[in-house]
């Protein structure tokens, strides 16, 4: 997060903030979120603050995340926003336990030894989900961003511990012209490879299921990182990418309808 | 303490790379690190809203009507992701010389 808001000599934040080691953000602001609760009560302080914490997905799916599981089971009031690309873009697209199977990244480079990443994409959203928190949500900027407000708002005016996974391409390390975010980001939902949810109080609900599901290949193609899929004879890893995707729909599907149904 | 630049001795930088002004990122004008240039034509435009949501840098201003208005070439970085998601092709980009 420093790195997109600050440039020295200059900071983008109007607003009270903290700059810790990101794998501690979750820490750092419970430690913030329980002085403010410990002074409200002593009645050093009567105003509201909000709290909110950014990290990436290295800082959360990877080192971050048992500090980001102690603050949610410790029901602070706060909010935790992840904004995945899939890798730690910053310091030079080494693969994280975000970035999808068979991915190109540095610390998994696709050749004739292995076909990219090898393991799995975590599900981190589903992570959170199992810390039965008040509110969890999958979000991305789709069409005029409706999406991303609400359950923004959503996350940040329910009380208690809430989580926003939020996906956030990144043109350099996934190899894709600057100027296609939007249709990028328009393809990850649309070949529900990312797909729109909310789980509120333990029930799922899915905000867009599209008409018409994509093939997987739509959202591969204009990404360099996937490039080799489409080489001739690696047809397979197109074919094991797109049932991963179709597993994860279908089980989410399924949670949708289990978790809604009448008592 | 924004005089501080690329040429600035390290005597001359603040303690620690403290920033004392709040918000001052605003002073910073990204538009430097252009090299192409959205050009806006309003003949095009139908006001559907879709441009200025997308602008990583503020840089379409929208006025008390909610309607945008031409760039602000200060902030644009020339990303052209706003060009992409205009329906109307009312948005161009420009080699900028």
């Amino acid at each position: 997060m420093e790195v997109s808001t600050f440039i020295y000599p200059y900071t983008a934040w109007t607003d009270s903030f903290i700059h810790t080691a990101f794998e501690c953000a979750a820490a750092t602001l419970s430690g913030a979120e329980a002085a403010y609760q410990s002074m409200k009560k002593q009645g050093k302080i009567d105003n509201t603050t909000k709290f909110i914490a950014f990290g990436g997905d290295g800082g959360t799916y990877d080192i971050g995340i048992q500090s980001l599981s102690g603050a949610m089971e410790r029901g602070h009031d706060m909010v935790y926003v992840c904004y995945d690309n899939g890798a730690y873009m910053n310091t030079g697209i080494q693969r994280s336990s975000a970035t999808p199977k068979f991915a190109d990244t540095t610390t998994s480079p696709a050749g004739t030894k292995i076909p990219g990443k090898m393991q799995s994409r975590k599900d981190l959203t589903k992570i959170m989900v199992g810390h039965h928190l008040p509110y969890v949500a999958q979000t991305i900027g789709y069409m005029n961003f409706k999406d991303l407000y609400e359950k923004s708002e959503k996350a940040i005016y329910t009380e208690g511990p809430t989580f926003l996974n939020v996906l956030a391409p990144c043109p350099r390390g996934w190899g894709y012209p600057t100027d296609m975010l939007m249709q990028i980001n328009k393809l990850a939902v649309d070949t529900c490879y990312w797909p729109l949810y909310e789980v509120i109080d333990g029930k799922y609900k899915i905000n867009y299921k599209p008409a018409k599901k994509l093939p997987i290949e739509e959202f591969l193609r204009p990404q360099k990182r996937f490039k080799h899929m489409f080489k001739p004879g690696n047809e397979w890893m197109i074919e094991a990418f797109q049932k991963e995707v179709d597993a994860r729909w279908q089980e989410l599907l399924d949670l949708e309808e289990i978790t809604n149904r009448a008592e | 303490m924004t005089n501080i630049n690329a040429n600035t001795p390290m005597e001359k930088m603040t303690p620690g790379g403290d920033i004392y002004q709040a918000g001052n990122a605003k002073e910073f004008k990204t538009g430097d690190w252009r090299s192409i240039k959205p050009i806006f034509l309003s003949e095009k435009c139908k006001q559907c809203g879709l441009c200025f949501p997308v602008c990583p840098d503020d840089a379409i201003p929208v006025n008390k009507d909610f309607k945008r208005e031409d760039f602000n070439y200060d902030y644009c970085k020339g990303c052209g992701v706003c060009a992409k998601t205009c329906p109307f092709g009312a948005i161009e980009m420009k080699e900028e010389g």
